[in-house]
């Protein structure tokens, strides 16, 4: 049990996804100039990136594994993926069409963003099980939400700073992570008695 | 190698139907987007953007087609929304930024042709076919539409002047240093 | 016996510089040379001017009235003559100006015919239309319409009446002199606004700085025999705010989306109750009011001012010392500063201080927000100021108001105690007029949206009832050649039988009708050969008929909004209609010679371009 609950607490903070892996930064700089889109970025991640690595163990472990054709992984990732995020956006559109506005464009994003894609990798590279890999996706995700949610916050502050004129937008909003990165890294240790 | 392309094969196969199938089974008419879209344009209806109307822009431009700084009456402001509303970037506005404006009919000179009132796409003009016409100042959005129709030049674009009832407070200007 | 008072979060205790006008009655302000009564001086729609140049006015005649419900009538402050109806500086911190009434005393200030009622024998709805028709309005500085506050909730009966003696501005000292002075008036006009809500009980609320104006208020109230409770409250700025007097008499804190009625209570200034009492028992509609002049000057006192007078011959009363270099309007914690002292005194002129560089030292540089949370802690709506200027200070609007920049009554209490100096309260004000400034152009978007589809959809139907009529014109034309052609094959084979006459005679109709203006096409008769021709013929029969009718319906329809017209509307309508009536006549002529022809035809569009 200690075993899973250290891999959920590594994944979202010692190991975060985008400020320690540093993977998924398109919609970490992209999507978190508002705090209520920053939470709609955060629930779509969550949802796919849990689904994707389910499916992307199947695959591995019941498909190519079998035929000896492990050097068409990441290729065969990225179309599961891109076609799953397809097919939830269209059964989401359809089912409910208040989730679709408030997920909306950033569903079809998802497909592009590379922790999506990193983490199943990540789980066949650690060796995790099918629970382990789906524990594994589900905190990542939740430590993506997480840092994403802490930045838009931070970043509709720094909106209405006095930031010089030439570092204010991007230029701030990187500073911003950086020292954001920073901080997650006073987390490395908290799972040393793994 | 035969069955890495029949795995790969099958793999698309089973993908692309599912998908179809989707996009046949869960189609959705109507875009919400256009909507969101239209209500921040200033619905003068003046087509400055190249679209006969505010709502083809709207549509425009969720489609893809239409960059979104083509709205002078809307402004900076108003390009700004759109960005943050899209995710685009912001672009400077393409024409310059006017202040807002009135239509104004100089009575002495209309001779009731009638023209400015086809033209005026949101009723702001009232007047029949040899009587004078006038502007209903709060209706006129300012599109300038009326304007060239008009065979006598009798109609001026000018700025809306400041009342009472349109006064703002100003942004509190603070000196910066005082010689102490 | 005391009743329990309750507390209101946060406030301030500035010091408060009451005691110098306080030392002489008030005075009676001379009749100046000129008055300017401004027409807008309440909140809610300007009313209409009634008078114009040259006119004769008395002491309390109407000249101008009330705009629908939510407005306040305004009426001449003596007699004289109306010099002019034109644009003058208004008492607005903006400088701009406002269409005001010049009037010329004529010295003998006679009073109109003033007619007493007894509010108690009077509908209340009658009495609410005589408050506003003797524009009586909040006098504290809000200058809400007074009848429009006395309407009680359905629902929720009248508990308490609060009215509003504190009087928490420093400076200030107008109501405490009323109620000094006219406790008897006021004790008795609080009857009226009792009446009308059905109020239990009366509470008037004294600042506890005013121990005079107590006393004189509860001599009054107990040689009247009335049951109104007098109570001194705490000093502390703004304990006279409406919302905070109502909690520390009443214990209820009214909600941000409800009005105070809903939670049974109800709150007016003592200045208010006097001048409804003036107003319906003595029949002297609200024409002066008293101001606390002050600050540094060698006479600081309180005045009775008739509205109108201009602010330069009021503060010559005072005679302001030397270094007086600006003049505020209102307190200081929420007044502005005057443009010019050629502006009037209005009914929301409750104070105006002559200001020195020494008294009033200017702010120092403002300084960045250090978020102590002082401002917060003083905040009597319990807002968070130093987040709200955060948001403000950046234009972010939206967030402004998910912090409740609405709920900010712009007490002044924040700017006050902000170690950093910020003019917090301009920020507020700025990012208030900002947002309504947009609700306004979103509204105006949204309804140039609605006509321009409105006219979209019509003209789709008007052409789609073209086509359709082309269409049936057409068809119509059809079965008429082919009733020709009958009619020919007829007569060749009558003229075979040798009688050729009558066929003739059947296909040539239009000729006799003796008139260039054809017949309509689509009337079941029989059409000439030539159908290039017809349809021009048809198109002009139809604007001669479309012509004909707005002609009829101009004469049928009488102007319905022109009761109201000032002189100068007046005018201009003459000249318009002096300058179409030369050459129409004309028109006129051609148009009812061809509607002869015309006027049989069946319905067009009756649209000729409005």
């Amino acid at each position: 049990m200690t075993h899973y609950l250290f891999i959920i607490v590594g994944a979202v903070l010692v190991n975060n996804v985008v400020l320690v892996k540093i993977l998924g930064l398109c919609p970490f700089m992209g999507v978190s100039k508002k705090l209520d889109t920053a939470f709609g970025m955060g629930a779509a991640t969550t949802f796919v990136l849990t689904v994707a690595t389910g499916a992307s163990y199947i695959i591995d472990h019941y498909l190519l594994m079998p035929f000896g054709l492990e050097y068409l992984r990441t290729l065969s990732f990225i179309v599961t993926i891109a076609a799953i995020v397809q097919l939830t956006e269209m059964v989401i559109q359809k089912t409910s069409p208040l989730l679709h506005q408030v997920l909306g464009i950033y569903l079809p994003l998802i497909t592009t963003n590379c922790a999506v894609l990193g983490v199943p990798l990540l789980n066949i590279a650690n060796r995790h099980d099918f629970v382990e890999s789906l524990l594994f996706g589900a905190g990542s995700a939740v430590g993506f939400s997480l840092v994403l949610v802490l930045f838009a916050g931070i970043r509709e502050r720094v909106e209405g700073a006095d930031v010089p004129v030439h570092f204010r937008g991007a230029a701030i909003a990187m500073v911003t992570a950086g020292l954001m990165s920073l901080a997650f890294m006073g987390f490395a240790g908290l799972d040393r008695y793994q | 190698m035969i069955i890495t392309l029949a795995i790969m094969a099958l793999g698309a196969v089973v993908l692309g139907a599912a998908l179809g199938y989707a996009s046949i089974k869960f189609r959705v008419e109507g875009d919400p987007l256009v909507e969101k879209i239209e209500a921040i344009l200033p619905q003068t209806q003046c087509g400055q953007c190249g679209y006969p109307g505010c709502k083809p822009y709207a549509t425009a431009i969720s489609a893809g087609e239409a960059e979104i700084n083509l709205c002078p009456p809307g402004g900076m402001d108003g390009v700004r929304k759109l960005a943050d509303l899209l995710g685009r970037e912001v672009k400077p506005l393409e024409a310059e930024e006017k202040p807002r404006q009135v239509a104004i009919i100089d009575e002495q000179t209309c001779i009731g042709c009638t023209l400015c009132i086809q033209a005026c796409p949101v009723d702001a003009i009232v007047g029949a076919a040899k009587q004078m016409h006038t502007i209903i100042e709060p209706l006129c959005t300012g599109c300038e539409l009326c304007v060239k129709p008009c065979p006598v030049e009798c109609i001026s674009m000018q700025p809306i002047a400041e009342k009472l009832d349109n006064w703002k407070w100003k942004y509190p200007v603070i000196e910066i240093k005082r010689a102490a | 016996m005391l009743p329990r008072l309750f507390s209101f979060k946060g406030g301030v205790k500035p010091q408060t510089h009451k005691a110098s006008s306080v030392q002489l009655p008030i005075g009676q302000a001379p009749l100046p040379a000129r008055l300017y009564v401004p027409l807008h001086q309440s909140i809610g729609g300007q009313p209409n001017p009634l008078v114009e140049a040259g006119d004769r006015v008395g002491k309390g005649q109407l000249i101008g009235g009330a705009d629908g419900w939510m407005s306040a009538a305004v009426h001449a402050p003596t007699s004289g003559t109306v010099l002019a109806v034109e644009d003058h500086l208004a008492a607005h911190p903006s400088g701009l100006p406002t269409l005001t009434v010049v009037l010329e005393p004529d010295g003998r200030d006679e009073w109109v015919e003033r007619t007493p009622v007894d509010h108690r024998r009077l509908a209340p709805e009658r009495v609410r239309e005589l408050l506003r028709d003797a524009g009586v309005v909040g006098l504290g500085g809000a200058v809400f319409p007074s009848h429009a506050k006395l309407t009680a909730a359905e629902t929720v009966p009248v508990d308490e009446l609060v009215i509003n003696g504190a009087e928490c501005e420093p400076y200030m000292s107008c109501d405490d002199l009323l109620m000094r002075e006219r406790s008897d008036e006021i004790v008795r006009g609080i009857a009226i606004f009792r009446d009308l809500l059905a109020a239990r009980r009366v509470l008037i609320g004294i600042e506890d700085n005013k121990p005079e104006a107590v006393l004189a208020m509860q001599q009054a109230v107990a040689q009247l025999g009335e049951d109104y409770q007098v109570v001194a409250v705490p000093t502390r700025y703004p304990a006279g705010g409406a919302k905070q007097l109502i909690r520390v008499l009443t214990g209820k804190e009214v909600p941000a989306s409800k009005r105070s009625t809903d939670l049974g209570v109800q709150c007016f200034n003592v200045a208010t109750v006097y001048t409804a009492w003036r107003a319906l028992a003595c029949g002297e509609p609200v024409i002066s009011r008293i101001v606390t002049l002050t600050g540094n000057l060698e006479q600081p006192r309180n005045w009775e001012v008739r509205l109108g007078t201009p602010l330069r011959e009021l503060v010559a009363l005072g005679k302001p010392k030397a270094d007086t270099n600006r003049y505020l309007m209102g307190g200081p914690m929420m007044g502005f500063e005057l443009p010019s002292l050629d502006a009037p005194v209005v009914k929301a002129t409750n104070c105006v201080i002559a200001a020195s560089p020494t008294m009033f030292p200017p702010n120092p540089p403002e300084m960045p927000c250090i978020r102590c949370g002082a401002c917060a802690e003083v905040c009597p709506h319990e807002l968070q100021p130093f987040e709200l200027y955060w948001f403000a200070r950046a234009r972010n609007f939206g967030k402004t108001q998910e912090y409740h920049i609405f709920d900010c009554i712009e007490c002044g209490c924040c700017s006050y105690v902000c170690p950093s100096h910020i003019p917090l309260v301009q920020y507020f004000r700025f990012a208030k007029s900002e947002i309504w400034s947009r609700e306004r152009d979103k509204n105006a978007a949204d309804a140039a949206k609605a006509r321009f589809e409105l006219r979209n959809a019509r003209e789709e139907r008007e052409q789609a009832e073209k086509a359709e009529r082309l269409a049936r014109a057409a068809a119509a034309r059809a079965a008429d050649k082919k009733a020709a052609a009958t009619a020919a094959v007829a007569a060749a084979a009558a003229a075979e039988s040798g009688a050729p006459a009558t066929a003739v005679a059947a296909t040539g109709p239009t000729a006799a009708a003796g008139s260039p203006i054809s017949a309509p096409a689509n009337a079941p008769r029989p059409a000439t050969p030539a159908t290039a021709g017809d349809a021009e013929a048809i198109k002009k029969a139809t604007i001669v008929a479309a012509m004909e009718r707005a002609r009829a319906q101009r004469e049928a329809v009488q102007p319905k909004n022109t009761e109201q017209l000032s002189s100068e509307q007046k005018r201009q309508i003459a000249a318009v209609e002096a300058r179409r009536a030369a050459p129409p006549a004309r028109a006129e002529a051609q148009a009812t010679s061809a509607a002869a022809a015309g006027s049989s035809l069946p319905e067009t569009p009756d649209r000729t371009g409005d």
